[in-house]
């Protein structure tokens, strides 16, 4: 079935990686000093990968849109990283991992990629901490875990609510110690605007630099994508404003296949939208459901304070429909059980589009630990929050915190009231075993690629894998390609082929000027968002998809008939930068729905309505859609779909179940 | 588009690159909502400006939700605005009153160049970093985690340094321009662990010497700093970066 090869290794599962690693082509240090890199984007998944192969003796140049590489999404990243290292001796293993993994992803995920993932995991701790990243630690010196969704292990380590913003400030040390060495050039606020492929190989980039509005062209012997997700085409979602498909869709367009686009995640908590003026939705850490029971009141349209309903009125609804993980269910799970409730008229707050999260009955049992500490084994129920309220604190604080700003509201008093947001896209560049996509030389990393977390990403998983990518995996399968590259001379720019990419690039930006159109570019980023939400989100079905397809080709001509852009192409100029953002994203949006809409199954993150058990649950449909679908771009916005057959030797293939 | 009924004026710095002259520029915004944040009330203002064929005012942020310090606004004389231990992306309108003029300026520093309207070059911070906070350690050569205890007060205290997010705040409310708290928390985050130790003095020597040829000014103790940062980055850390950088003199037989 399968029409791509995805080059993954003969042999045992435990054991692939580790002879691959042994047998992989090697490039001598004299040769490294030659071979140039261009790494694109800077958070976990780049700036780990830049510094490794800077490490390594390669010439790199890395490239990010925002004014500093520590700005990085990853950076937002709130509630841990997983790993195999068993600290808790609760009977984790890297098999257990990689099965948690892969049962989490439904089965859409392939069994090479995420062995390895899990083999690496532990490599990962032991490097950060090594960097000196701060990750939590117990009273004896040695470091903590926590529980995520999809688990029944303690195997994610963290560092308060800002695990992101730690790993990445550690990779970004690691990137800036190679900068200050020379060994790393660093192009910040530039824009990869095209791949340039000489003999179908990637040989280069053109990025814009957002301040004076040149176009630069740049030689690599590979270009690597670390970009990042595309969960923005939805205009709302938990990734920064700047948060883009860009670099991706353009290598798309050059050959890259695009895969499983449809796969995104929806998070089950965050913030509910306040208003019209939302201009993104901020995520409450899937830690806090370590702590924090989900519920609804079990009355419709029930508008009492939710300190007014009594227990016995409460429906927590994860724990009744899933007793053995109960709130720490996958989170697509936990989402449409949200989205179900809210449907059938049971949701909270003004706009009963919300649930709530209580940490109530946690603050009383921690409180209740630490007065028999104390010596006081009958404390009273106010000894119990107060101290209660001491753990909590130190546990998520700073979400407590961030909380209270958005919403006036205090949750150490009130329940939170979330609702699910989306937060990440499982989908991305198709790569094989080497991370090389199918354009030769051009590899991706990171959430910009598909690989390792099929149709649902488990909590704490993300960090993983970029780092995964970045420091252990890529600097090894690069070399497979680079050993064959050592008496390639880097080719002037001057070469037809840069000449004709940075023509692209230019006439779309002079396009984007020149319509001097009516609506601004946020106008049809909204829209498409309203669309994709509405037909292409938490649940889909043929009727909606087949709508949302032509409404996007409608506004796709709007916008390019219609988009307004003030300013020139000559300067610092954020509505252009916006503008082509969004003119990727109304063509991927397209293909996402075009991918939702051949899958006819529901798996993980893609549920559609047509295909559910009698118990509402995900129905898979193993025989007929066990593949990859991998979309090769063809002229004129059009899409072909190859197969990557996914085959399941080490795991037997089940209904998910977390009952 | 917004829903709420607060009535504004807002006095914008405008500048159209780093060569030409900038000025405050008056804006009235009507129907302000009091949830929206300072950063969407900005939106609504770009919209109106992009919706009568002007250019918006160019202001950095990505995250806005006050993690990744890209957010440098310099409202009403304070950075990041009215509020203690917000970003701008995190300070909402409802912060401000019906009827309230507020003006708004970018980061001022000479070490911080304005590029454009509310948006500044902080590059010096980066090259601070590469100068010398990091941990030399190559991927690959790291030893089991738990191998090397670390208690956890000591653990807490290096990750409280390690809190900043670089926006700069410090810099800009400090009358000397100081990089010093930015900087003394990252050598205080890696002074405070084991893993920092071998490089301990001559990184406090190399940042130092960054730091002062970047042109950011001296500390003169007001703790202006400590005061207007969003993270709450403590003083303590300029102290121990001082003691460091003088024990730098007599205990390390390393110059930089």
């Amino acid at each position: 079935m399968s029409d791509i090869n995805s080059n993954i290794p003969e042999g045992e599962l435990t054991s692939k990686w580790t002879k691959y690693k042994s047998s992989v082509p090697l490039v001598n240090p004299s040769n490294k000093r030659t071979i140039e890199v261009i790494i694109v984007g800077s958070g976990l998944a780049g700036a780990s990968a830049a510094a490794t192969l800077a490490e390594m003796g390669y010439k790199v140049k890395c490239f990010c849109f925002q004014d500093s590489p520590r700005r990085a999404h990853s950076i937002a990243a709130q509630g841990g990283i997983n790993a195999a290292k068993n600290y808790q001796n609760d009977g984790d293993s890297v098999y257990r991992l990689f099965y948690d993994t892969i049962k989490g992803g439904d089965y859409r995920a392939r069994e090479a990629n995420v062995h390895r993932l899990a083999e690496v995991s532990a490599n990962i701790i032991d490097q950060c901490v090594a960097q000196g990243v701060p990750l939590a630690r117990e009273y004896g010196g040695l470091l903590d875990n926590r529980s995520f969704g999809g688990t029944q292990v303690q195997r994610t380590f963290y560092a308060a609510g800002q695990t992101g913003q730690q790993l990445l400030l550690g990779a970004y040390s690691a990137l800036e110690r190679q900068i200050g060495m020379g060994k790393v050039e660093m192009y910040t606020r530039h824009e990869m605007l095209e791949v340039v492929k000489i003999d179908g190989k990637a040989r280069g980039i053109i990025a814009r630099n957002l301040i004076t509005g040149e176009i630069e062209r740049h030689f690599g012997h590979a270009v690597v994508l670390g970009t990042g997700g595309y969960g923005n085409v939805f205009y709302l979602s938990t990734n920064a404003m700047g948060s883009n498909v860009t670099a991706a869709w353009k290598a798309h367009k050059q050959g890259a296949y695009f895969a499983n686009p449809c796969y995104t995640q929806i998070h089950p908590t965050c913030i509910p939208v306040s208003g019209d003026h939302q201009s993104k939705l901020t995520l409450m850490s899937e830690s806090l459901r370590n702590d924090g029971r989900i519920w609804v009141p079990k009355k419709k349209d029930d508008n009492r304070k939710a300190s007014e309903i009594p227990e016995d009125e409460r429906d927590y609804y994860l724990e009744r429909r899933y007793p053995a993980f109960g709130n720490l269910v996958p989170r697509d799970v936990a989402s449409r059980a949200a989205k179900e409730r809210c449907d059938a008229g049971y949701g909270v707050g003004a706009s009963k589009l919300a649930v709530y999260l209580d940490f109530k009955a946690n603050t009383e049992r921690y409180g209740k630990i630490e007065a028999s500490k104390a010596g006081n084994h009958n404390p009273d129920k106010e000894t119990c929050m107060r101290l209660g309220t001491a753990v909590i604190k130190e546990k998520y604080g700073n979400l407590f915190d961030m909380y209270a700003q958005i919403t006036g509201e205090n949750p150490y008093e009130t329940p939170m009231r979330i609702y699910p947001a989306v937060h990440y896209t499982m989908g991305g560049l198709w790569v094989d075993y080497n991370l090389m996509t199918s354009v030769p030389g051009l590899y991706c990393t990171g959430e910009a690629n598909f690989s390792d977390h099929g149709a649902n990403r488990l909590g704490a998983s993300a960090l993983m894998q970029g780092l995964a990518d970045g420091y252990f995996v890529l600097p090894y399968t690069i070399g497979a390609y680079l050993s064959k590259e050592i008496s390639v001379k880097a080719i002037p720019t001057d070469h037809p082929a840069f000449a004709e990419a940075e023509e692209r690039a230019v006439g779309i930006l002079n396009t984007l000027i020149n319509i001097k159109g009516t609506k601004s570019v946020d106008h049809f980023h909204k829209r498409l968002g309203n669309i994709m939400w509405e037909k292409c989100g938490m649940a889909r079905n043929e009727k909606g998809l087949k709508e949302a397809i032509e409404e996007i080709r409608a506004l796709r001509h709007e916008f390019w008939s219609d988009v307004r852009v003030p300013g020139t192409a000559d300067e610092l100029n954020t509505e252009l930068e916006k503008a082509g953002r969004v003119a990727d994203f109304i063509e991927l949006g397209e293909l996402m729905c075009i991918d939702a809409l051949n899958r006819n199954e529901s798996c993980g993150g893609h549920f559609r309505e047509e295909y559910q058990t009698e118990e509402g649950e995900a129905l898979r449909d193993d025989e007929n859609y066990a593949y990859v679908a991998a979309w090769e771009f063809k002229e004129g916005v059009n899409f072909e779909l190859h197969k990557e057959e996914l085959k399941f030797e080490n795991i037997k293939v089940a209904q998910r179940s977390y009952k | 588009m917004s829903t709420g009924n607060m009535n504004l004026t807002l006095k914008v710095w405008r500048q159209k690159n780093n060569n030409a002259k900038g000025a405050l520029v008056d804006y009235k915004l009507a129907d302000i909502s009091p949830d929206m944040s300072f950063l969407e009330m900005f939106d609504v203002l770009n919209e109106q400006l992009i919706n009568k064929g002007e250019e918006p005012v160019v202001f950095d942020h990505d995250c806005r939700e006050g993690i990744c310090g890209m957010c440098s606004m310099f409202i009403n004389g304070r950075p990041h605005g009215p509020k203690d231990l917000v970003t701008t992306c995190q300070l909402h309108m409802r912060s401000f009153k019906d009827g309230d003029t507020i003006v708004v300026e970018p980061w001022r520093a000479a070490a911080f160049p304005v590029v454009k309207d509310l948006t500044v070059d902080r590059s010096a911070f980066d090259r601070v970093i590469a100068a010398g906070g990091f941990i030399s350690v190559n991927t690959g050569n790291a030893q089991d985690a738990n191998n090397l205890p670390i208690p956890k007060m000591q653990a807490d205290a290096a990750f409280e340094a390690a809190a900043c997010i670089g926006c700069g705040a410090c810099v800009a409310t400090c009358k000397n321009a100081s990089a010093m708290l930015f900087v003394s928390a990252k050598i205080s985050q890696l002074a405070l662990l084991p893993q920092g130790q071998p490089e301990r003095y001559r990184r406090v020597q190399s940042m130092v010497a960054q730091m002062d040829a970047e042109g950011f000014g001296n500390c003169t103790n007001t703790g202006a700093c400590e005061a207007e940062c969003p993270k709450g980055i403590s003083l303590e850390n300029i102290a121990r970066m001082n003691r460091d950088f003088a024990s730098a003199k007599f205990i390390s037989e390393e110059t930089v």
